[in-house]
């Protein structure tokens, strides 16, 4: 055990990243799709805090990287989420198995 | 090994747990309780690297608004107590295999590479240095992108009413 630093950080978050596609690949439903997807983004901001707090203290430029992909990250929710209760409408699931009709 | 270490660790610890536990439990709104726990995990390490503005704004945008959205939308198409599906063992095994992988790769290449960052002085992320960058339209200024993230706000909050919106029928 050694003194946390940029290394600790980033092993973290590659291991949130992995997490979030192991997640992306093992289930079929929308909801947990999204949320898998949020914790890649997630990862991703913690990269860009942790690159900014180590190697550029001097710049600010991760913290606005953070802050703007926070704020695409809401609107890419909300509108998944729209589309997953107007797929929940016409198809009674979210599965992505049973949405087929554009598959060809 | 000093407080400080230990509650990286913990931090760590409780965000890398929840985030495994929502990707693998069966049960759709505990899997998102678990989210919630790993992005507040998340906050605390912005937290504890200083950096509070960033961590207020995990809290509010993704603990407070997509958690609760993402809550009421599982209560909007499941049933409460509903299980989801077992999964194919195969498809579980070989995504293990692949992640696995990616992950070890990853980390060898971090660990080979030697960072090197400047020397400058650091710069404090108060508020106020944040907010005159944010919109500030010199060199170091962050003006356009900023107008870009609201058009984009405004676009993704129409696109949510006209596709959420039920369409009626036809009366001609």
């Amino acid at each position: 055990m050694m003194e946390p630093g940029l290394y600790h950080i980033l092993f973290v978050s590659a291991a949130l990243f992995f997490i979030g596609i192991f997640g992306f690949f093992t289930r079929r439903n929308l909801i947990r799709m999204l949320m898998s997807i949020e914790l890649v983004l997630n990862s991703v901001c913690l990269n860009f805090i942790a690159f900014n707090k180590y190697l550029w203290p001097n710049k600010l430029d991760g913290v606005f990287f953070t802050v703007f992909i926070i704020a695409i990250a809401a609107a890419e929710a909300a509108v998944a989420i729209a589309i997953i209760i107007n797929l929940y409408r016409s198809h009674n699931s979210i599965d992505v198995s049973t949405a087929e009709e554009m598959r060809y | 090994m000093k407080g400080e270490s230990i509650i990286f660790y913990l931090l760590a610890a409780m965000t890398l747990v929840s985030a495994l536990l929502s990707v693998s439990s069966r049960q759709l709104f505990r899997s998102a309780v678990y989210l919630l726990f790993s992005l507040i995990g998340i906050a605390g390490i912005y937290f504890w690297l200083q950096y509070e503005f960033v961590a207020a704004v995990q809290i509010v945008v993704y603990a407070g608004g997509i958690a609760v959205l993402i809550i009421f939308s599982i209560f909007l198409t499941h049933k409460s107590g509903e299980k989801l599906p077992k999964q194919n063992p195969t498809r579980l095994v070989f995504s293990a295999l692949a992640v696995l992988a990616g992950f070890g790769l990853t980390m060898l290449q971090v660990f080979n590479y030697n960072f090197t960052g400047t020397k400058e002085a650091a710069v404090e992320a108060t508020v106020l240095a944040i907010g005159t960058r944010m919109l500030g339209m010199g060199k170091e200024g962050f003006a356009l992108p900023f107008e870009v993230v609201s058009m984009l706000l405004l676009a993704a909050m129409i696109g949510c009413i006209v596709i959420a919106m039920r369409s009626k029928p036809e009366t001609t």
